[in-house]
């Protein structure tokens, strides 16, 4: 199921869909984002065949920097054969011809919507987060204009008091996805809508963190071994989702992110791993038929 | 247990897309002519071309075939074709005085030079359903093309008619407004506030019909300070030139049908040093769309706005944001995408939060 698959590529198009100078355009802008973590870079963003909103921010920064040696991998909530998935890596590999694994080990490139892996990654891999918000201070400012004034002047008081007010209200800080976080001691980023769980991940990472907002026209980064860290306040620390006392009714594992379902058949609530590919593996370990990996 | 991952999407889209050409056939009526929605529904074919942001009419009509009439739909598709296309040459500045008028009319002046001509519009038809349309047939289609008297052309038709806008500039009770000293392409950056006014005509002209005529009711009903008149709407056909180097003298390339809207609206308090004078909101788009035309004029009116309260269409980065059909469809439409990974993480906000109440209540339940 993870093994290495290749389709032919569709002669109709550039490589890669864009043509170059929209690529290096792109590349341009990533290049900026990578210099300066966590600040917003706006770009062109022309429109793609894939509509707004549906991961045409990833899609570009991914189309911008794929090259015909690289492995993609494409997952949606964790899930490699999900509908958008499927319907984003057919695109990419229509246009490049490109290999495409399940493998999370084995992508050069992974693009994602919603999750990063379970497994840690290393520093010839790249991650390419679909972003449908880029900024981090629309909880307190909707103008644009004036958020960038606030990040100018590195001013993220209202989003304290935000969090703060949070507290109050409800004992608890609210924001369950998109968590934001300090990038490098100096830019607050929306790290897309990866659950609070992932967000650790992306701190001291060995791998390039890449995210691209399609419709709101923004590309940042976070490059390797930067730091990251969520807002939380000293006597009220930043906690991932507790799954405590669940463990995956397919593999087993109690220490992975998971998704609630209701079983058809008995009604009742289960747990199952987000990270589709992760889960195949410890169950297949489990199994003793590990066939893939080092 | 035989619990497996969400997957089979690949199998699931193919048929999908079996599936919408089954619904778009199974009537089995005489497949649709992509000459024939060109032709017969030419204004379908100007809104998708004005908000795909594309003159193509016959790619156009191929794209609402495609898309079973959904104009936003088609109007992606169309955007999306454009956004591979090479950009070659950028035209000259288009001067409208030179339009060849199919409709032009001023709702300020009872007579203006040049006089008003109507032309085909359904302002003062009755709403009527015509039931002869239901079987009309070659017959009639030939004897309707006879009757209508085109092709014989009036005695002196003139060849430009001057532009009512011009007569108020002359006289000076109308502001005159700065040309753009930088022309901007907002397919090649992204908008960022203050905005040109370039980017923001652009923007407005490949804006959606009806969310542009939704902010601009909202202007004009009371959300808002705008009296607006109707300057001048003009329907018709100019000729585009673009210069290429080495030669002198411009080529021309062709000929492209627009609507040009002159909103006239009150004096604001602008330069106190000057005479007040009248402002004026500029509304043009591709093809045959008043509504469209007439609501940017409005926009670009209202969105110049100087009060330190602004109502939502007077808000240039509220308003631009917003009135993009292909951005706007994406981004409600992506709420159908998968979100269980949110939701989980909303979840377990929420029983957090349920927990910390009650235990807040026991506490509380045993301190009485």
């Amino acid at each position: 199921m993870l093994n290495i698959r290749q389709s032919k590529r569709n002669t109709g198009y550039n490589f890669a869909f864009l043509d170059e100078n929209t690529k290096r355009e792109i590349r341009r802008k990533t290049l900026k984002a990578v210099a300066i973590p966590g600040y917003q870079v706006p770009f062109a963003s022309p429109e793609l065949p894939i509509a707004r909103g549906w991961g045409t921010g990833g899609l570009q920064v991914t189309m911008a920097i794929i090259g015909q040696e690289d492995i993609l991998k494409v997952i949606d909530q964790g899930c490699d054969g999900g509908v958008n998935a499927v319907n984003i890596r057919n695109l990419i590999t229509k246009t490049t011809g490109v290999k495409t694994t399940f493998d999370t080990k084995e992508a050069t490139i992974l693009q994602t919507r919603h999750r990063i892996p379970e497994e840690p990654m290393d520093e010839n891999q790249i991650v390419v987060l679909q972003v449908p918000i880029p900024e981090p201070l629309r909880f307190v400012e909707a103008s644009m204009a004036k958020a960038q004034e606030m990040h100018a002047e590195m001013d993220y008081s209202r989003m304290w008091v935000f969090l703060y007010e949070d507290i109050v209200k409800w004992g608890e800080i609210t924001i369950g996805a998109r968590y934001p976080s300090l990038v490098n001691h100096r830019y607050l980023i929306d790290p897309s809508p990866i659950p609070r769980w992932d967000v650790p991940k992306l701190n001291m990472a060995n791998t390039l963190f890449l995210f691209g907002a399609g419709r709101e026209k923004r590309i940042y980064a976070v490059p390797p071994h930067t730091r990251v860290e969520p807002m939380e306040f000293e006597d009220h620390r930043f906690r991932v989702e507790d799954f405590t006392g669940r463990a995956c009714v397919r593999c087993g594992a109690i220490d992975t992110y998971m998704n609630e379902i209701y079983d058809e058949r008995s009604g009742k609530k289960i747990h199952l791993c987000s990270d589709s590919s992760h889960c195949d593996k410890v169950r297949e370990q489990k199994e003793g038929r590990l066939d893939v990996g080092e | 247990m035989g619990y497996v991952a969400v997957s089979g999407g690949s199998e699931a889209i193919l048929n999908t897309e079996k599936l919408l050409a089954y619904f778009r056939l199974k009537g089995k009526s005489e497949p649709l002519g992509v000459d024939q929605i060109r032709d017969q529904l030419r204004l379908a074919v100007d809104k998708v071309m004005g908000e795909g942001s594309l003159y193509a009419p016959t790619i156009a009509a191929l794209a609402i075939k495609q898309a079973e009439g959904d104009s936003i739909e088609a109007s992606f598709i169309l955007r999306a074709y454009r956004a591979t296309q090479p950009r070659r040459y950028i035209s000259l500045a288009v001067d409208t005085t030179k339009m060849r008028v199919i409709r032009r009319i001023s709702g300020a002046f009872q007579e203006i030079p040049g006089g008003q001509i109507l032309g085909p519009t359904r302002d003062y038809t009755q709403r009527l359903v015509d039931f002869s349309l239901l079987a009309e047939d070659r017959t009639q289609m030939e004897q309707v093309l006879r009757k209508a008297g085109v092709g014989t052309m009036p005695e002196r038709l003139p060849d430009t008619f001057p532009k009512v806008v011009d007569l108020l500039r002359q006289e000076g009770v109308l502001t005159c407004l700065e040309a753009s000293e930088k022309v901007c392409d907002i397919t090649r950056q992204a908008l960022t506030f203050p905005i040109e006014r370039s980017a923001k005509l652009q923007s407005l002209a490949r804006g959606e019909t009806g969310a542009m005529m939704s902010l601009a009711y909202s202007c004009i009903r009371g959300y808002g300070d705008i009296h607006p008149y109707l300057g001048e709407l003009r329907v018709g056909y100019v000729p585009l030139y673009i210069q290429r180097p080495g030669r002198l003298e411009p080529l021309y390339v062709g000929r492209i049908l627009i609507t040009e809207a002159e909103i006239i609206a009150q004096y604001g308090e602008g330069d106190k040093t000057k005479k007040p004078q009248l402002t004026l909101g500029y509304g043009l788009c591709f093809g045959h769309n008043e509504l469209k035309a007439m609501s940017m004029g409005i926009l670009d009116r209202s969105t110049r706005s100087t009060s330190p309260h602004k109502a939502p269409a007077e808000d240039e980065e509220f308003v631009l944001y917003h009135i993009d059909g292909i951005e706007a469809s994406g981004f409600v439409y992506h709420w159908k995408l998968p979100h269980y990974v949110t939701f989980q993480s909303t979840l377990d906000r929420l029983r957090r939060s349920q927990q910390l109440k009650e235990e807040a209540d026991n506490a509380q339940h045993q301190a009485e």
